[in-house]
C-alpha cells in the first residue's frame, strides 16, 4: 500500500503571455484515486496535468503531494511519473534499456537495472519482448512499456497524457480495462487527461470535467451524469437534453411555451433544465397523464444496437434527442419526417443554475 | 503487353544513362589510364604495373597521404566540436520557427561567393602585416608579427573548418529537428540532467547526422587541392596537389593511378563509418 499522499491543487494558473491557460484551478484528489481530467481540447487539462508532473510550473497558486509542495520542484523529484501522449519510448534503446532508463540517470549499475526493469516488465507481462526496439513492438504493447519505465520509480502518481488515443477502438477498450486493474492493484493515485468522456466514465473514481481553463464540475462519475453542474457538463457528458427556460414561481417555461414545473421552487430567471435522452418516451397523442409533453417532428433514427437514438425537430427548440431500447423502439417504430410527441416524468427534470 | 514490360525500364532509363554517363565511364576511365605508360609528351595505351609500383615505393606518396589525412582527421573533430554545438544551439534553444529560418539562413551567407574567394579573404586577415597581428602588436599582446596564422598548416585547417563546419552543421541539425520533444521531457520526467539527455538521448539520435556530416567533410578534404595550394603558400602537400603536379607534368597514367588509391582510401573510410553508423534512418 502506497504511503497516504493527496494531491491538491490550489488556486493554481498558468499564463502565457496574455493567454490564460489554467485559470485558478483548487482540486484535491484523495490518495489511491483514478481521476480523469476531462474537457475538450484548449480547456486546460493537459496544462494542468503537466504542471503537477513538473514539465511546466504554475505562474501562481500552489500544488501540494502529501505534506509536500511541490510547485516548483524538477519532475522527477516529485514522487510522480508521466506517461507521454505517444509513449515516448527511447527509440534507440530496447524494452529493458527504456525502462531502466530512470534508473541509469541514477547511475545504478547496469546489471542492477536491467533486473529491476525485468521485474516491472514482468508487472505488466512484457518480459518476452525485453530485448525489443520499441519500433518493434504494437501499439498495445509499447504502452505497456511506458508504463513500466513510469512506475519503476515507485512513484505515488502516476500521470497520464491521454494513454489511450493512439490506439485502435478494440485495444482501447481492452487497455482500459487494464489501466483501471493496475491501479486498482497498486493502490496509487492515477491522474488521466483524456477529451473522450466514456473513458473517462469507465475508468474515474473522480472526473473533473474543465472548461477554459476552470473547473465546471469535480464529482464521481454517476453524479456527473445525474446531476450536471452547468450546462456545459451536461452537454459534453453527452445524452442529456440541455433546454434554457424562464424559472418562477415553482415551474419554468420553455422557450416553445411549455410550462415544467420544478422539483426545486428557489429557482427564477434564466436557467437551464436537462432531461436524460434515456428518461424520455415518446407518445402517441396526447400521451401520458401528469407527464410534460413537447409535440415534435422526427428528423433522424440512428441504431445502435442496444439503443435506437431518435432526434426531434421541435419548434422553437433546440432538437431533442431520445434513446430508446431496442425492444421499444421497434414496439412503435418510427421514421424521419413522423410527427412524434415526446414525454417525461417531471422528476427527472434535473435544474442547472445559470 | 510488351509496352506494359518495357515500362519500367523506360522509366529507369534517364537515370541509368546520367549513371553511366558521368560516373562509371570516367572512373573506368581512370582505372583504364592509370595502367597505361607514359613518356615526357605522350601516353602509352599498355597495360603496366608501374604507375601503382612508383606510386606505393615512394616515401612522398606515404607522407603526403599522411598529411592529407591528418588534414581530414583534424579538419573532421574541429568541425564536428563546431558543428555539433551550432546545431544544438539551432535545434532545441532557438524556439521560434522563423528565428531558426533567419538564423540558419546566416549560416549560410559565406555559401553565397565561391569558396576561393571566401579563402583569399584571409590573406589580408591572417598576413604578416594583416589585421590580426597589427591589431595583436598595437595592443602589445606581442612584440612580434605571428609567423604561423598564414601560409602555414593551421592556415589551412582554419579554411577547411570554415569551408566545411556549414556541412557538419546541417546533417546534425536535420537529425536534432527529428527527436521527438517527448523524449526530452521522458528522460527530464526520469531524472535526467542536462548533460545526461545530451549523453544518452540527443547524441544517440544525431549518429546519423554525425556520419552523414562526417562523411561530407572527410571525403571533401581528402580530394582538396586548391586550399592547401592557397593557404599553405606550397609549404604543405595534398594528395590532390600531387595529382595536379602529375598532371601539369603530363603523367596522367601517375596520375590517375594516385586517383584511384585515393578513391579506394575515401570509399573504405566512408565504408568504415556506415558501419558504426547505420545512415539509412535519415534518408
Amino acid at each position: 500500500m502506497a504511503k497516504r499522499s493527496d494531491v491538491e491543487l490550489i488556486a493554481v494558473t498558468k499564463r502565457y503571455g496574455q493567454t490564460l491557460a489554467v485559470d485558478g484551478v483548487n482540486l484535491r484528489i484523495p490518495s489511491g484515486t483514478y481521476c480523469c481530467l476531462l474537457g475538450p481540447s484548449g480547456c486546460g487539462k493537459t496544462t494542468t496535468l503537466r504542471m503537477i508532473a513538473g514539465h511546466e510550473i504554475a505562474s501562481e497558486g500552489d500544488i501540494l503531494l502529501g505534506m509536500d509542495n511541490i510547485t516548483n520542484l524538477p519532475p522527477a523529484r516529485r514522487g510522480t511519473a508521466m506517461m507521454f501522449q505517444n509513449y515516448a519510448l527511447f527509440p534507440h534503446l530496447d524494452c529493458v534499456e527504456n525502462v531502466a532508463f530512470s534508473l541509469r540517470m541514477k547511475g545504478v549499475a547496469k546489471a542492477a537495472r536491467r533486473e529491476a526493469a525485468m521485474e516491472v516488465l514482468r508487472r505488466v507481462h512484457m518480459e518476452g519482448f525485453a530485448g525489443r526496439l520499441p519500433a518493434q513492438l504494437s501499439g498495445g504493447q509499447q504502452q505497456r512499456v511506458a508504463l513500466a519505465r513510469a512506475l519503476i520509480t515507485d512513484p505515488s502518481v502516476l500521470l497520464l497524457d491521454e494513454p489511450l488515443s493512439a490506439l485502435d477502438p478494440f485495444l482501447r477498450v481492452k487497455m482500459r480495462e487494464e489501466l483501471k486493474a493496475l491501479q486498482t492493484r497498486l493502490g496509487i493515485t492515477f491522474i488521466h487527461v483524456t477529451h473522450s468522456q466514456e473513458e473517462a466514465m469507465a475508468l474515474a473514481d473522480l472526473v473533473v470535467v474543465m472548461k477554459g481553463g476552470r473547473i465546471e464540475q469535480a464529482d464521481a462519475p454517476r453524479t456527473v451524469f445525474n446531476r450536471p453542474a452547468t450546462a456545459f457538463v451536461a452537454q459534453f457528458i453527452g445524452g442529456h437534453n440541455v433546454l434554457a427556460a424562464r424559472a418562477g414561481g415553482g415551474s419554468a417555461v420553455l422557450g416553445n411555451g411549455t410550462v415544467v414545473p420544478l422539483p426545486d421552487a428557489t429557482a427564477t430567471g434564466d436557467i437551464h433544465v436537462a432531461v436524460r435522452a434515456d428518461r424520455a418516451r415518446l407518445v402517441s397523442g396526447e400521451g401520458a397523464p401528469g407527464r410534460i409533453v413537447v409535440a415534435g417532428t422526427a428528423r433522424s433514427v440512428e441504431y445502435f444496437g442496444p439503443i435506437v437514438q431518435v432526434g426531434i425537430d421541435v419548434p422553437d427548440l433546440d432538437p431533442l434527442a431520445v434513446s430508446l431500447a431496442e425492444h421499444d423502439f421497434f414496439a412503435a417504430p418510427v421514421a424521419p419526417g413522423d410527427a412524434v410527441a415526446v414525454a417525461w416524468a417531471p422528476e427527472d427534470i434535473h435544474v442547472i443554475a445559470p | 503487353m510488351r509496352l506494359a514490360r518495357l515500362a519500367p525500364y523506360l522509366q529507369v532509363a534517364p537515370l541509368t544513362v546520367v549513371f553511366l554517363l558521368f560516373l562509371a565511364v570516367p572512373i573506368l576511365t581512370i582505372v583504364m589510364v592509370s595502367f597505361w605508360d607514359y613518356d615526357t609528351v605522350r601516353i602509352i595505351p599498355d597495360f603496366v604495373l608501374t604507375n601503382y609500383q612508383e606510386l606505393l615505393f615512394s616515401p612522398v606518396t606515404w607522407a603526403t597521404y599522411g598529411q592529407t589525412v591528418l588534414f581530414a582527421a583534424i579538419t573532421w573533430v574541429i568541425t564536428l566540436l563546431v558543428g555539433f554545438p551550432v546545431a544544438y544551439f539551432l535545434a532545441f534553444h532557438v524556439r521560434s520557427a522563423t528565428w531558426q529560418t533567419v538564423l540558419f539562413l546566416v549560416c549560410t551567407i559565406p555559401f553565397w561567393t565561391s569558396n576561393v574567394i571566401r579563402m583569399i579573404s584571409w590573406i589580408p586577415f591572417l598576413g604578416r602585416n594583416g589585421l590580426l597581428n597589427s591589431a595583436l602588436l598595437e595592443l602589445r599582446v606581442i612584440d612580434q608579427p605571428l609567423e604561423f596564422l598564414l601560409f602555414s598548416d593551421f592556415a589551412v585547417v582554419l579554411a577547411y573548418v570554415h569551408l566545411y563546419a556549414l556541412f557538419m552543421v546541417v546533417p546534425i541539425f536535420n537529425s536534432m529537428m527529428r527527436i521527438d520533444r517527448s523524449l526530452i521531457e521522458a528522460a527530464r520526467d526520469a531524472g535526467g540532467s542536462g548533460f545526461q539527455i545530451l549523453r544518452s538521448v540527443i547524441i544517440p539520435l544525431c549518429k546519423p547526422g554525425i556520419a552523414i556530416g562526417s562523411i561530407f567533410v572527410v571525403t571533401i578534404v581528402m580530394g582538396d587541392f586548391v586550399t592547401v595550394r592557397l593557404m599553405s603558400g606550397g609549404q604543405s602537400a595534398s594528395v590532390g596537389l600531387m595529382m595536379m603536379n602529375a598532371m601539369s607534368l603530363l603523367q596522367y597514367p601517375a596520375a590517375a593511378a594516385n586517383a584511384v588509391v585515393l578513391l579506394i582510401l575515401v570509399l573504405l573510410t566512408v565504408a568504415a563509418m556506415m558501419r558504426v553508423v547505420d545512415v539509412r534512418k535519415e534518408l
